[in-house]
């Protein structure tokens, strides 16, 4: 199999396999993302889907199975994650390697709206504000690929609605394929192209959804072994 | 306004005490005798001789005290193996009263300024070792992920997250060192010296002037005072940025 990615492809993921210990997260689980695709994984805390995304971004170490990207890969936390003792723009210019992608901090600092807090420290920021830079830092080696590992977790509700607006926008304009960690359906279905459930231990995909199409609410809550339907409605059902 | 009542109305109780001689001048010299005792060994040079050789020390002390510390701490903070190594032994010596080390010294080295910049040096390293080793393990294993993700090299990881993080520490260790270098440098003094603040105490004592004596404790106090505010002046310079209350 080749290690280079095809002009189409932005990750493949093949037979992978990852433990801590005695505890098996993935056996060979298969994961193909297409170039701008954007994909959420959903899932129960401790079902594996962070440390897919850490082993993507080469933070695990795989045990075993193959795993190719292609081009820059960017990554946001669920926390911030920004240098205390670096102003805004030295933040966003940490992940900067030559003039080319030091120019472009201004431009995904404007792009995340918080270029007129350049100057500022990060205690400075507020929540949702810190976030925002974390995410113009993952920009600014124009990721082909973004990884976002439950990046709105941290935020109150109306944060977290701004925020995801402006992730959209965001993916849209950088045209950057994504593959977004939540625990959330709305975040997923507002956000991602394809929604893919993992469960079991070891993990597998046990749903895999097209939103628009198969991928509704109900179906994903299905596939998460949760019911949208009221007490009631189940009730009503049973008898 | 005040933080001046207590200082002020301590200094009319003194000048009274002694001014309306209730208390003797051999045993506690007036406030007039200590600044006319300041201004004379200002003017015959013996202040600027004695404050000289007390400053030196301390600097010479802490200077090697800092680099040991530094070098130590990085090792120990840097490495488990290490710290199983090494940290035991320290801590060991570290249990040690200081002082206690004293005898040794004067037996090894002498009664020259080796012994006395190494006694500084003992006194001196312990805190900022202590807190640099403290401040490498509490590093953000967090923010040094974000290092990772982005494909620092080692060296890169060390210098652009792992020095600026432990910063904040190692300069209150180092402040609490410096402290810890004004009190081993009297003790040094105190022993055996023929210059120094230490040695003007000892002066003052033998000849039983007080004012001496005095003049020498308010040099100390300034000394103090004056490297504890250029320490914290430092901090404030260099890791503004940490978001804590000030101490």
């Amino acid at each position: 199999m080749s290690r280079q990615p095809t002009a189409n492809e932005a990750a493949r993921i093949r037979r992978l396999r990852k433990s801590f210990g005695s505890h098996l997260v993935f056996d060979a689980l298969d994961l193909d993302v297409a170039r701008g695709e954007r994909v959420a994984i959903l899932g129960v805390s401790g079902c594996g889907k962070s440390t897919l995304l850490r082993c993507i971004a080469g933070l695990e170490r795989p045990d075993d199975g193959t795993i190719v990207t292609a081009g820059e890969i960017g990554i946001v936390f669920q926390e911030p994650r920004l240098f205390p003792w670096l102003d805004v723009r030295r933040n966003v210019a940490f992940a900067a390697r030559n003039d080319a992608e030091r120019a472009r901090v201004d431009n995904v600092l404007a792009l995340v709206g918080m270029l007129h807090v350049g100057d500022r420290l990060p205690k400075a920021l507020s929540g949702g504000m810190a976030q925002r830079v974390a995410l113009a830092r993952s920009l600014v080696r124009d990721p082909a690929l973004l990884l976002l590992d439950e990046p709105f977790a941290a935020l109150d509700a109306l944060r977290r609605i701004e925020l995801r607006a402006a992730v959209r926008e965001i993916l849209e304009f950088t045209r950057a394929a994504a593959i977004l960690v939540t625990h959330d359906v709305d975040d997923a279905l507002a956000l991602a192209d394809r929604v893919i459930v993992l469960a079991g231990s070891p993990a597998e995909i046990v749903f895999s959804g097209t939103v628009g199409e198969n991928a509704t609410r109900t179906a994903v809550l299905a596939a998460l072994g949760v019911s949208d339907q009221g007490l009631h409605a189940r009730r009503a059902s049973a008898s | 306004m005040g933080r001046f009542v207590l200082p002020l109305g301590l200094l009319v109780l003194w000048w009274a005490a002694t001014a309306s001689g209730a208390v003797k001048s051999y045993q506690l010299a007036g406030p007039r005798d200590v600044v006319r005792e300041l201004g004379d060994l200002a003017q015959s040079g013996v202040l600027w001789h004695d404050l000289g050789a007390s400053v030196t020390r301390v600097a010479c002390g802490f200077a090697i005290a800092f680099a040991l510390a530094l070098l130590l701490g990085s090792i120990v903070g840097g490495s488990r193996r290490a710290e199983r190594a090494l940290d035991p032994t320290l801590q060991a010596v570290r249990a040690v009263p200081s002082l206690a080390w004293v005898p040794l010294i004067l037996l090894w080295l002498g009664i020259g300024e080796t012994a006395k910049i190494t006694l500084v040096a003992i006194g001196a390293f312990f805190p900022i070792y202590v807190a640099l080793v403290a401040g490498i393990r509490g590093v953000d294993r967090k923010l040094v992920e974000v290092g990772t993700s982005f494909g620092l090299s080692r060296f890169a990881l060390v210098s652009r997250v792992l020095v600026p993080a432990t910063l904040p520490q190692l300069l209150v260790g180092a402040r609490i060192g410096l402290t810890q270098a004004w009190l081993f440098v009297v003790a040094a003094e105190l022993l055996a010296a023929t210059s120094g603040l230490g040695f003007l105490l000892t002066d003052g004592q033998q000849t039983a002037r007080t004012d001496e004596i005095l003049v020498a404790i308010l040099l100390f106090a300034a000394c103090g005072k004056l490297s504890e505010s250029a320490m914290r002046a430092l901090e404030r310079r260099l890791v503004g940025w940490t978001d804590t209350v000030p101490v």
